[in-house]
């Protein structure tokens, strides 16, 4: 069980869900978030004012999976960021100690199993 | 020419003047609104753009093709570079010619930047500014010399009052010819486009309608009874639309949106504007509640096509328009206009010459606007690239951002920068 880290262009984000779905995985958290990775500095001016914009927006997908999905998350994290030009973003993976789904107190690898809403109904 | 000068008219008209310029900046807000956050400031400036350029043209060239008496298709070169405009009467109002050039000056540049909707989100800025250069010379006044300045509509009678051919129809059609000229954007159709801000949208819509009492108040350049007329159905006529909108929306999907009231709005201030001061203020509601159904259905059914005319200036202008144009040849009434009936009036004749201005007006800028734009095409790129287009115009075409905290931001020390506090400290 491993926690996927990706980190790719805002722009890319809509790449990254498509390559994610694909994939058939369906859990996991977005954020955007700032960060430097050596890219060009954008230079932006304001009334004469000029700044290098340091920080760039960046989206930060966040996918706990069990292990048989690691290489096909990262996959489709590499092919919907890719655009071959620097800043394209950083993919890291932890190992993950625990999780638990909140709704079944399900742990591990059952928690990071998504699960079709439609079985769910029909289980029921 | 020198006729008599009203006082009050010229007050008015002045009033006017100010409220059409605002509508360019409202347009602005309400296209802001419509598009990506990452392309907020750069359809923004399409519309800032025709403040400057659009007043440029007008002045030294656009004034005289569209308002000098020339020939039925464009008009002459009498006020080139502003000459013979003075404080003498315009012919046929008792405003000065000056005035009169000021508020003209305010419908070419708001048409100017209704077309910008239509490329919005990947059109190059730079190039952007050449075609509005060019459009506001070459389509704009044409279009306003047939209808206002002695061409050949307006000397078979055809009726429009505040802009239906040269402004509405006009953008729409111009629209629709730069969307299939420029293309669609790289996301279209595999993106949700989604508006980054409806309350400009709202906000865009009510100081649009807001300047439109200007708009069309001040297209009879009087205070008399056809200026009163356009100026309460201007009142009548979007609020019907909206309520119909409404309607609409609940037939269609049992909710009423915030973006179709703001186009109900528009769409309704289009629809009234070449018939405001011919028709009854009850066929005035009546324009406005027809209006909102052929916009609507075409509005709806574009976005399932591949045309990428992004933000709807055929559906809302083109069409509402083309409604407003043939509603005159109905509803017209002399006791109400002092100037022609239509058809339900006695007056079949009218209907026919609306009919040919309903098509010879969409027809020439269509045709108009894809020639610049395939010109251009072939001299300078139109489109950024498929990589800028997905950082987003506002970084790519103009270094700056809508919204940005500063985070990240380094201000960049200049060669030769003066410090104040330093000069300060060596002079103690």
């Amino acid at each position: 069980m491993k926690l996927v880290i990706g980190i790719v262009r805002p722009e890319r984000t809509n790449d990254v869900l498509e390559a994610l779905f694909r994939a058939q995985i369906r859990g996991f958290s977005l954020s955007r978030v700032q960060g430097h990775g050596g890219e060009l500095e954008r230079v932006e001016t304001y009334r004469g004012t000029t700044v290098k914009m340091n920080l760039a927006e960046k989206a930060r997908f966040e996918v706990a999976v069990s292990d048989e999905f690691v290489q096909p998350t990262i996959d489709a994290l590499c092919a919907g960021g890719r655009t071959g030009e620097v800043g394209d973003g950083k993919v890291f993976v932890l190992n993950l100690e625990q999780a638990v789904r909140i709704r079944t107190g399900e742990n591990d690898s059952a928690a990071v199993t998504p699960i079709n809403p439609q079985d769910d109904l029909e289980q029921r | 020419m020198s006729g008599h000068i009203d006082s009050g008219a010229t007050a008015w008209m002045m009033t006017a003047t100010a409220l059409v310029l605002m509508m360019t900046p409202a347009l602005g807000l309400f296209y802001a609104g419509l598009v990506r956050s990452k392309n907020t400031l750069n359809t923004f400036m399409m519309s800032i753009a025709a403040l400057g350029v659009a007043t440029i043209t007008w002045a030294l060239v656009g004034y005289s093709l569209a308002f000098d008496s020339g020939d039925g298709f464009v008009g002459g070169g009498k006020f080139f570079f502003m000459n013979h405009i003075g404080f003498g009467a315009q012919p046929g109002t008792q405003i000065p010619q000056l005035l009169f050039f000021a508020f003209e000056a305010s419908f070419c540049i708001i048409t100017a930047a209704l077309v910008s909707g239509a490329v919005v989100e990947r059109m190059k800025f730079s190039t952007f500014l050449i075609f509005m250069a060019l459009w506001s010379t070459l389509i704009y006044p044409v279009l306003a010399h047939w209808v206002w300045g002695g061409g050949w509509l307006q000397a078979h009678g055809v009726l429009d009052f505040a802009g239906g051919v040269p402004v509405e129809m006009a953008s729409g059609f111009s629209a629709l010819a730069a969307a299939l000229a420029v293309g669609a954007r790289k996301d279209y159709g595999r993106q949700a486009l989604l508006p980054h801000n409806v309350v400009f949208v709202l906000l865009g819509a009510g100081l649009l309608w807001f300047g439109w009492f200007g708009f069309n108040g001040g297209s009879g350049y009087s205070t008399g009874h056809s200026s009163i007329l356009a100026f309460t159905n201007t009142l009548l006529a979007p609020a019907c639309t909206l309520v119909v909108w409404f309607v609409l929306d609940l037939l269609r999907d049992q909710r009423v949106t915030a973006i179709g009231a703001a186009t109900a709005i528009v769409v309704g201030a289009v629809g009234i504007t070449p018939a405001c001061g011919y028709v009854s203020p009850i066929a005035a509601m009546l324009l406005g509640g027809l209006a909102a159904i052929p916009s609507y259905v075409f509005i709806t059914w574009r976005t399932r096509t591949r045309l990428d005319e992004s933000l709807d200036v055929l559906g809302a202008h083109g069409l509402a328009g083309l409604t407003g144009i043939l509603f005159i040849g109905f509803f017209a009434q002399r006791s109400w206009n002092g100037v022609a009936n239509g058809l339900l009036h006695g007056h079949p004749g009218l209907l026919g010459w609306q009919v040919v201005a309903a098509l010879a007006g969409p027809a020439y800028a269509f045709v108009g606007t894809f020639a610049i734009l395939k010109v251009l095409n072939a001299l300078m790129p139109m489109r950024v690239s498929a990589i800028e287009e997905s950082i987003g115009m506002d970084v790519v075409d103009h270094g700056e951002q809508a919204y940005t905290d500063g985070e990240g931001a380094i201000l960049v020390a200049h060669e030769g920068f003066f410090d104040f506090d330093r000069s300060r400290r060596d002079a103690d």
